[in-house]
């Protein structure tokens, strides 16, 4: 077992130690967002950062794990286990039927494409009773199954193995063959396409793999709330959060989207605790211009600078 | 529950709903469709616009007064992005792609953010004699705000098109989305030409704007629809055509009014994006694309 692995375990184990300490709850709930922004971001990079094709509609995919695990709940109350799953293999069916239609034309019309699937979505979810409709469902959350004290720990330590998951996958993704194929797509798709890089289907595997996870992450959210309702769920402040996370840390490599979420995760929580909710998202749209504008390689390409100039 | 009396009033609504559509995209139309920037901050701007205009309009101008006024800082405004925008990315090449969609995207945001910051998320309107008051022909009624907003589509979108087809100006703000090494060739500065296209598509914002808040009340975080139907309109119309940005708008006008007198209210927002879904999946160049 390689270094990386022991890291992932010793942190599970950290977490898992955590969750059953005697600590304050809000550790727990904040968190849980934190982590979830974890899981969100790596997802996103693997299509936005190795490939260069922005994802505007992560409230879409998020929103598929979300219903389908409520859909799930309702009519079988079927375990989270079986939620996440069935989350993150609609998801990831979006993202393959998404890419199928848009993955070849321009990387601005892929864009616009997501933005659309969220409104389409909104639209469907608005007028389906089953679920709420526009005033949402309220969940009864089952009773808590192993060693947790209560729902919401438990829902803490899921969403610290998806991180970790998601994470290994994003690595792994990145050393692999669809993680350097992914690279001379951005680069130059021509070029890519004449040195015989399949670019169409290692984008559509990116773009599945990409929302799938982001469903998977999707998928306990009614849960943690016991409460679900489309504004919320579908709001775009998830894409400018997903986006400018792995911006800001950096996208070329697993670390950035990381590194991102945790900081700007944890510092959104703060505002919006002390401050309010609309700042929060004021604070990542300034951040991610910022980074943008004077260092397009994020947190990522500082520290190299910096390391380099001072040897 | 459905008569064709009732789809001859849908389309006749529509085709007013459909002009005022075509105007809001006009800028875009410039932005994305000619010069090739991805100007997903368009809609912003455009909700910023109508509250400039709500602004000037508390001190007693007529809101479409107020659309004019602002047209010239609008314009310097747009020159100013641009000009940003070409510095920090166009002109560094590479990678300019996501980098300029995140840029356009985090600056949506900030612009409704401080809307909401300023505005508070409350509804707001103006006032006007031709506001809540309609025409009746035979049977038909016509909100006043609605012909307003009809007739000053048309004259931007003609206007427009007569720049674009008539003036030096014009016809090279065509021609740099074409090619911009032989305009260069051709003694033009590129840069300069495409700085004055993003002032003019941000002046006819100003405009858009004042129409925006003139046909219904207005609140910061309306610009997300409005992705939608700008977007749609310039795709579904081919990129940078002027005179198809009058149809496509015409068209889309005409959908969303089929089906919010159908199928209802909660309905409408889905129209332009599943339009724009199947124009990007059956026929992606638009209808009177190159």
């Amino acid at each position: 077992m390689s270094k990386f692995y022991g890291v992932c375990l010793l942190t599970l184990l950290g977490f898992f130690g955590l969750s059953l300490l005697d600590v304050n709850e809000y550790i727990f709930y904040a968190g849980f967002i934190v982590l979830q922004f974890v899981v969100l971001a790596t997802a996103w990079n693997i299509l936005g950062g190795y490939a260069g094709y922005v994802n505007f509609g992560v409230p879409a995919f998020l929103a598929v794990g979300a219903y389908s695990a409520v859909v799930l709940f309702k009519w079988l109350a079927a375990p989270l286990l079986v939620q996440i799953l069935c989350g993150g293999v609609l998801a990831g069916l979006l993202g393959l039927a998404v890419g199928l239609l848009t993955l070849k034309l321009r990387g601005i019309f892929f864009s616009i494409a997501t933005v659309a699937v969220v409104f389409i979505m909104e639209t469907a979810v608005n007028n389906w009773p089953y679920v709420g409709g526009a005033s949402g469902l309220q969940l009864t959350r089952p009773s808590v199954i192993f060693v947790f004290q209560n729902y919401n720990r438990m829902l803490f330590f899921v969403m610290a193995v998806l991180a970790v998951a998601s994470v290994a996958i994003a690595r792994y993704i990145q050393t692999s063959f669809l993680g350097r194929g992914l690279r001379a797509v951005r680069d130059s798709e021509e070029a890519a396409e004449c040195s015989g890089v399949p670019t169409l289907k290692i984008k559509l595997m990116a773009c599945t793999i990409s929302g799938a996870l982001m469903g998977v992450a999707g998928a306990p959210m009614p849960m943690y709330m016991s409460y679900i309702e489309p504004t919320s769920t579908f709001n775009l402040s998830y894409s400018i959060s997903a986006l400018g996370m792995p911006i800001i840390g950096g996208t070329a490599h697993w670390l950035g989207p990381l590194i991102g979420a945790v900081l700007l995760g944890s510092l959104q929580q703060v505002v919006s605790v002390t401050v309010s909710n609309e700042l929060n998202v004021l604070v990542v749209g300034v951040i991610l211009v910022l980074f943008v504008v004077l260092a397009p390689e994020g947190i990522l390409g500082l520290i190299k600078k910096w390391t380099r100039s001072s040897k | 529950m459905f008569s064709i009396d009732l789809l001859f009033e849908a389309t006749l609504f529509g085709i007013l709903l459909g002009c005022f559509y075509a105007a809001v995209s006009l800028g875009l139309s410039v932005a994305f469709g000619l010069l090739d920037v991805p100007y997903v901050a368009h809609p912003a701007l455009l909700v910023f616009g109508s509250y400039c205009t709500y602004m000037l309009s508390g001190l007693g101008i007529d809101p479409i007064v107020c659309g004019v006024l602002l047209m010239p800082p609008f314009f310097l405004l747009g020159m100013l992005i641009y000009r940003f925008y070409y510095e920090t990315f166009e002109k560094r090449g590479t990678d300019a792609g996501i980098r300029g969609l995140a840029f356009f995207f985090g600056l949506a945001f900030i612009i409704e953010v401080c809307l909401i910051l300023v505005f508070g998320v409350d509804q707001r309107t103006v006032r006007a004699s031709y506001i809540g008051n309609s025409l009746e022909i035979l049977d038909y009624r016509f909100p006043y705000r609605m012909l307003v907003a009809f007739g000053v589509a048309v004259v931007l979108t003609f206007a427009l098109t007569q720049y674009f087809s008539k003036t030096f100006n014009g016809r090279a703000i065509k021609a740099v989305g074409q090619d911009e090494g032989a305009l260069r060739l051709m003694g033009a500065n590129p840069v300069k030409i495409k700085q004055l296209a993003f002032g003019i598509a941000t002046a006819v914002n100003a405009l858009s704007g004042a129409m925006l808040i003139i046909v219904g009340p207005v609140e910061p975080a309306m610009d997300r629809i409005y992705i939608g139907r700008t977007f749609c309109v310039v795709v579904l119309a081919g990129l940078g055509s002027m005179s198809g940005t009058l149809v496509a708008g015409l068209l889309l006008g005409v959908a969303e009014s089929i089906v919010l007198m159908t199928l209802g209210a909660s309905w409408a927002p889905a129209v332009s994006f599943g339009l724009l879904l199947l124009i990007l999946g059956l026929k992606p160049q638009g209808l009177f694309g190159r």
